[in-house]
């Protein structure tokens, strides 16, 4: 009788060992990738991206003094490299969590298209070579907050952060704030108040901003167990949440004004854009059923993409007319 | 010695990319060709706009 724990394997016939290793050799065969331009695009978030080089344009006009156009063209170039970069490491970092939301389910990776390892080479790659460029060309100054803004959004807030806390977004917020503040020192090669004045602005944006959006994406949240505060707090206490970020971006938007650092366009231009942002977080935190609620959230929302727009628009601006007048007079 | 040569000629066919594949791959290549020009020629333009001061970096 045989022992049932020994195993004596059959010997295998020539036709089945040449059909095995033709199956390994299958297997190990490299992956030809189909993946196109357009799909290396869309790891960059072009959305994101558009944002984050506007914010840096106007860090960039109401810096003082003469910055070569050549020079500030390749700092905001390597500005949106490096944006695009993040967002191509966070698409790799976050593939797994992507394919479980309808929003990010067909971004490049979890349809498919790029493998994760792809996605990772290549952001790091433009990461590396957007810090290089901005340090070497420009200055290192400039290059050492680049570093540091793609290291605070791809490890702080993607790998810590967005897994970990409800305060995800309000501590990752300052990643996004940051542009502003590289291109002021890419154009003077120092930093100073106004840009981080820029930066308030955009850090206490963000909460009221994403967390409109996590009201209504909250079951996307959910399903891919992101601690969104809606998710973990409820949507009462993300609504009370948005109405005081929407507070404090208020007055932070508005303060430049009277200390002296923006012009009285600014001031009123602020004060009409915050007193429509701070109507519509009322509005969200007054109305917390069925589809008013979710309407009065979207609308938040979009007008925040505006508010955003048209309040940093109004920066350049002022400096084109304030050149103008001192060339009339 | 026609089988040897069929194999050869297998050998040397290795992996076939369809037609797919080589259209996406040259987009790739093109989109890479690109970047490095316009890599290149920022470096060319910003030597020329820095004159001399191209190696004086502030920090």
């Amino acid at each position: 009788m045989s022992n049932p724990l020994h195993y004596a394997p059959r010997p295998l016939s020539l036709e089945e060992i040449v059909l095995s290793v033709v199956d390994h050799n299958a297997v190990e065969l490299p992956r030809i990738s189909e993946a196109d331009v357009a799909d290396y695009v869309a790891l960059l978030k072009p959305r994101v991206m558009s944002l984050v080089v506007f914010t840096a344009l106007v860090g960039l006009v109401i810096a003082p003094g003469h910055f070569h156009p050549v020079l500030a063209f390749t700092s905001l170039l390597c500005i949106a490299v490096g944006a695009g970069a993040s967002g191509a490491l966070n698409m790799w970092y976050e593939c797994d969590l992507d394919a479980l939301m309808s929003r990010t389910a067909n971004r490049p990776i979890p349809r498919g298209r790029i493998t994760a390892p792809e996605a990772a080479a290549f952001g790091t790659t433009l990461a590396f070579f957007s810090i290089m460029t901005l340090g070497i060309l420009v200055n290192w100054l400039a290059g050492a907050l680049l570093a540091f803004t793609i290291f605070f959004y791809v490890v702080i807030y993607t790998m810590v952060l967005k897994r970990w806390t409800a305060q995800n977004i309000v501590i990752g917020g300052a990643a996004g704030a940051l542009p502003p503040v590289v291109a002021w020192a890419a154009a003077t090669g120092s930093l100073s108040v106004e840009p981080f004045l820029l930066f308030l602005i955009i850090f206490f944006w963000t909460p009221p901003h994403f967390w409109a959006l996590a009201l209504f994406r909250s079951d996307d949240y959910a399903r891919a167990g992101i601690p969104m505060l809606p998710v973990v707090a409820g949507p009462d206490a993300t609504r009370l949440q948005i109405l005081l970020y929407t507070i404090m971006l208020v007055v932070v938007a508005f303060a430049p004004w009277p200390l002296g650092y923006f012009d009285a366009a600014y001031g009123v231009t602020s004060l009409l854009l915050g007193g429509g942002m701070l109507a519509l977080a009322i509005d969200v935190y007054r109305r917390r059923e069925g589809r008013e609620a979710s309407r009065a959230t979207r609308r938040l929302f979009a007008f925040s993409i505006l508010y955003l727009f048209a309040l940093f628009s109004i920066l350049p601006i002022e400096v084109a007319v304030r050149a103008v007048a001192r060339s009339i007079w | 010695m026609a089988g040897v040569t069929m194999v050869d000629k297998e050998e040397q066919t290795g992996i076939v990319l369809t037609e797919a594949q080589k259209r996406s791959r040259r987009r790739r290549s093109i989109a890479t060709a690109l970047a490095l020009g316009v890599l290149v020629a920022l470096f060319f333009a910003v030597t020329l706009v820095k004159g001399p001061a191209v190696l004086v970096r502030p920090l």
